[in-house]
């Protein structure tokens, strides 16, 4: 055993450094993105309802025009562990979006206010027009995209991740992503309607940066008061503040899990442990046993 | 231990009325309470009752799933999504489902590797193991049409690309292919059968699970010393009290690291472009099938030609089966066999690398030397292939017949106050207990 | 002590083990409870459907003095009656007569700023004996008849003849106006 395991122990050490020497290839040329800090990292981190809520005025004024949120329903933003808004603010909220409806008697389909039940209406009435609309690049939805996009943490990284609960590759991309708009290095030729971004996979990305909406040339706000509930209008704060609101979107019951899990994993601890000393109990009765038996 | 006769005493008029008629609480006593136990088994024989309890726990989530879920292309992906916001405690079915599809292979890969360093192949157990390479084949079957199912860009590339395999059959291959898609391409009538598959297999391996445990509980179990039971009264020790809370226990162990994925970390081993709904316009870069099929996918992707790396990826699955006439070793247990013990670690790490291989791009360079690349994943996956093969083909038949094994113990008792006596060098694996 | 090791479990030393083994038993059975549950309050109807299960508001002006509507909600038909005079006393004459399910019509209704709406019946449209729907303006009594095993209602949705046990159910509602209800 103890010439096994080194072999083993070799055999590993050997491994890693053979799968390290090669140069670590970043997909599509793209840098990795630079980890932030949320407040719902590890197993007892929370979303920040301020946040969320900051992050979904920043959805739908700058995004909402070309990006659904189709697999959610406005009663989400009351529903707990969400951004906590009032189910009078849902309800008013509901009421500004038209939401299409039918038929009625007449055989016709119809538009009526929203009501909070209902689904986020899609932005295009297809993908086809979405395309159309956007040089022909389909805008996506974002019910889940803090879920469907990460970046390579390479081994034996992801290895760690495991222990120290990393998994936050999508935000901290979509992060990156709204702040990497640059222009793009000497020699390099964006093609029109495409734009350069660090963190975009292949660095030419079709949407235009977004937070062009929210700030002006030389990085200034427009509205320096664009957060009601006074927090500084910075680029980093923006872009974090939609990320953190789009992962609530694409993971509602995140507080909900991870209350559940701590109470299942203390109840297995005491279960382990009793179990373990029953077992030593019923074990030990066997202890020199086969000593005497002879 | 077949000869082991039944202890069961009906106590009860009922008990002795229901007994002269269908002796099933029989049968319960003399399977999980009165079976003999070797008494030295250790903590990897466990991993059988977990594997039983984590085919519980994905037919009982999957069937909740089935209730809620649309097999349909427009639908399947919404109504996962369904299943994950509204559904009442649906997020913990999705994920104890998904996950549970993980720590399935867990449990069973080191169920696979105890069987193999202990030898638990070789005669009188080889049905017993050829069942249990069934078992794995449906379960690989099992998670791949499961994986299917939530209709996302991994779902329907993988999906096109494993059914794709079967183009490789020369002359019928393509026909085959269109057979199993139901259409042109992989679409409405294949997700529907998959999912129809997809329900029907676990209950097929129920029934391959039930074989396997009556065959082990004919022959009786291996244990760490490789050495048959000789006398049931000092070798031996009844399944209940002593396997059950002793299995009960690690069961418990491993629902720990299960809900630690399931409650903290659910999306750790899936892959985020499942998240994506499928388009078959537009292929993801980088597709990679689970984790757990990665080792075979090394395989398939180190031979060059199509039909070869297919064939490879098969053979390497079904060489399993030949196992209890490949080792030609006497010896079980490979506590014995100083030799194998250390070919056997080797594998396990080659299998390891396998696995790495069948995640990485193609291309990337994994040894350079000034500047040049001297080994791609290819070529690294080309020499742990060569190595696989070898282990069965070459290694373990010669083995046998050159190695030379340690003195076995004269019985499991034997061993047990052997190794609690001194430090025996087989120490770890043969202590019994306590 | 080897044949120790044969003895049938919890033969031996039971007062050492007994508090152990029962802590163990109770902590297994909280946790197959805490399993249990999640997997019973699954088939509860989920959020969507209780969402959509909300109230909803009916405009009554459409609907004509003798004539009826039915709509649907939380999938289940409810019919709304715009009662003539002559209906309204009807189903009052009949207010002491010997009826399976003995309710004044006056109770049947609801009010508006304190006047009763005697003119609008809103019932649900099941038959309370198993669950069809009952056919509107017809049966002995020119309420409803309920084709399935023939019971009669009267305008009021009370039970007269046959097999349905109970008067249609009246599902909780609110006047919002002369001409607007609030169902739910």
């Amino acid at each position: 055993m103890t010439i096994a395991s080194r072999i083993l122990a070799a055999a590993i050490v050997a491994g890693c450094s053979l799968a390290l020497a090669g140069p670590a290839l970043a997909a599509g040329g793209a840098e990795k993105p630079p980890r932030q800090t949320w407040s719902f990292y590890g197993p007892f981190g929370t979303f920040d309802k301020a946040q969320l809520q900051r992050g979904f005025k920043v959805y739908r004024e700058v995004c909402a025009a070309c990006h659904g949120l189709s697999k959610l329903s406005f009663r989400n933003l009351s529903e707990p562990g969400g951004p906590g808004f009032t189910e009078g603010q849902v309800k008013a909220l509901a009421a500004e979006f038209r939401v299409k409806d039918g038929p009625n008697e007449q055989g016709e389909m119809f538009e009526r206010p929203g009501r909070p039940s209902d689904r986020f209406p899609r932005p295009f009435p297809n993908d086809e027009a979405a395309k159309a609309a956007n040089n022909g690049a389909l805008p996506p939805d974002f019910s889940v995209i803090a879920k469907a996009r990460s970046y390579e943490r390479g081994f034996p990284i992801y290895i760690f991740d495991i222990f120290t609960q990393y998994q936050q590759q999508g935000v901290d991309y979509l992060t990156a992503l709204l702040l990497g708009y640059e222009p793009p290095p000497p020699g390099v030729k964006v093609e029109d309607g495409l734009h350069w971004n660090r963190y975009f996979p292949g660095n030419k990305i079709a949407m235009a940066n977004p937070l062009a909406a929210v700030f002006d040339d030389a990085g200034k706000p427009h509205d320096p008061n664009f957060f009601s509930d006074g927090t500084p209008v910075t680029k980093l704060q923006v872009a974090k503040d939609l990320s953190a609101f789009l992962m609530w979107a694409a993971e509602p019951k995140m507080e909900e899990r991870k209350r559940a899990g701590v109470k299942v994993m203390l109840w297995l601890l005491l279960l382990a442990g009793l179990l373990f000393m029953l077992k030593k109990r019923i074990w030990s009765r066997l202890d020199d046993a086969p000593a005497k038996a002879h | 231990m077949g000869e082991h006769h039944s202890t069961y005493v009906p106590k009860t008029g009922i008990e002795r009325w229901v007994d002269a008629r269908l002796p099933i609480v029989r049968l319960m006593h003399d399977s999980a309470v009165s079976y003999p136990v070797p008494r030295n088994l250790n903590y990897f024989w466990t991993f059988g009752g977990i594997l039983m309890l984590m085919l519980v726990s994905q037919i009982i989530t999957g069937i909740v799933l089935v209730m809620h879920y649309t097999p349909h292309v427009d639908f399947a992906f919404q109504s996962v999504e369904h299943i994950m916001r509204d559904v009442n405690y649906g997020w913990l079915m999705r994920y104890a489902h998904s996950n549970g599809a993980s720590m399935f292979f867990v449990a069973v890969y080191i169920h696979m590797f105890r069987g193999m360093y202990y030898g638990s192949y070789k005669a009188p157990r080889e049905l017993l193991w050829i069942l249990g390479v069934v078992i794995f084949v449906l379960m690989m079957a099992t998670a791949f049409m499961g994986y299917v199912l939530p209709w996302g860009q991994m779902s329907f590339w993988g999906a096109t690309v494993i059914t794709n395999l079967f183009s490789a059959i020369p002359i019928v291959g393509e026909s085959i292919v269109t057979w199993l898609w139901g259409g042109y391409s992989v679409d409405n009538p294949t997700l529907n059968r998959f999912f129809a598959l997809h329900y029907l297999l676990p209950f097929m391996i129920f029934g391959v699970v039930i074989l396997h445990v009556w065959a082990l509980h004919h022959v009786g179990q291996n244990n760490p010393s490789g050495v048959e039971v000789k006398n049931y009264a000092k070798d031996t020790v009844p399944f209940t009290p002593y396997a059950t809370v002793k299995d009960l226990f690690a069961m418990v162990c491993f629902l720990m690291v299960f809900a630690w994925f399931v409650f903290f970390h659910p999306n750790f081993l899936g892959h985020a472009d499942n998240y994506i709904p499928a388009d078959p316009l537009k292929t993801p870069a980088h597709i990679v099938p689970e984790w757990y099929f990665l080792p075979f996918y090394g395989i398939l992707r180190a031979v060059p030609d199509k039909l070869g790396g297919v064939l490879a990826m098969f053979a390497s699955i079904a060489l399993l089966a030949f196992l209890p006439w490949l080792d030609t070793s006497k010896v079980k247990s490979g506590a014995y066999r100083p030799a194998f013990k250390i070919f056997f670690w080797v594998f396990v790490v080659v299998c390891l690398f396998l696995g790495y291989a069948g995640s990485q791009p193609t291309d990337k360079a994994v040894l350079t030397l000034g500047g040049r690349v001297v080994l791609d994943m290819v070529g690294f996956g080309q020499i742990l292939t060569i190595y696989y093969f070898a282990h069965f083909l070459v290694i373990l038949p010669l083995l046998g017949l050159f190695e030379k094994p340690l003195p076995l113990p004269a019985s499991i008792a034997d061993s047990v106050l052997a190794s609690t006596g001194h430090g025996h060098p087989a120490g770890a694996h043969a202590s019994p207990e306590k | 002590m080897a044949d120790n090791t044969m003895k049938a479990p919890g033969a031996s030393e039971p007062d050492r083990r007994d508090f152990l083994l029962l802590a163990t038993g109770a902590a297994g059975a909280v946790a197959v409870g805490g399993i249990a549950w999640p997997l019973i309050s699954q088939m509860n109807p989920d959020a969507s459907t209780v969402a959509a299960g909300a109230p909803v508001e009916v405009d009554l002006a459409p609907i004509g003095e003798g004539k009826a509507i039915t709509l649907k909600w939380r999938g289940k038909p409810i019919f709304v009656r715009h009662r003539t005079a002559q209906e309204i006393a009807e189903a009052r004459k009949d207010d002491n007569a010997a009826l399976p399910d003995r309710q004044a019509d006056a109770e049947r209704v609801r009010a508006f700023d304190g006047k009763p709406q005697e003119q609008w019946i809103v019932v649900y449209g099941n038959c309370t004996h198993l669950g069809c729907v009952p056919i509107g303006f017809s049966g002995e009594y020119n309420g409803w008849y309920c084709p399935c095993h023939g019971s009669h209602y009267d305008n009021s949705g009370r039970i007269r003849r046959g097999p349905a046990p109970r008067n249609l159910d009246i599902p909780e509602f609110a006047f919002l106006s002369a001409s607007k209800i609030r169902i739910g």
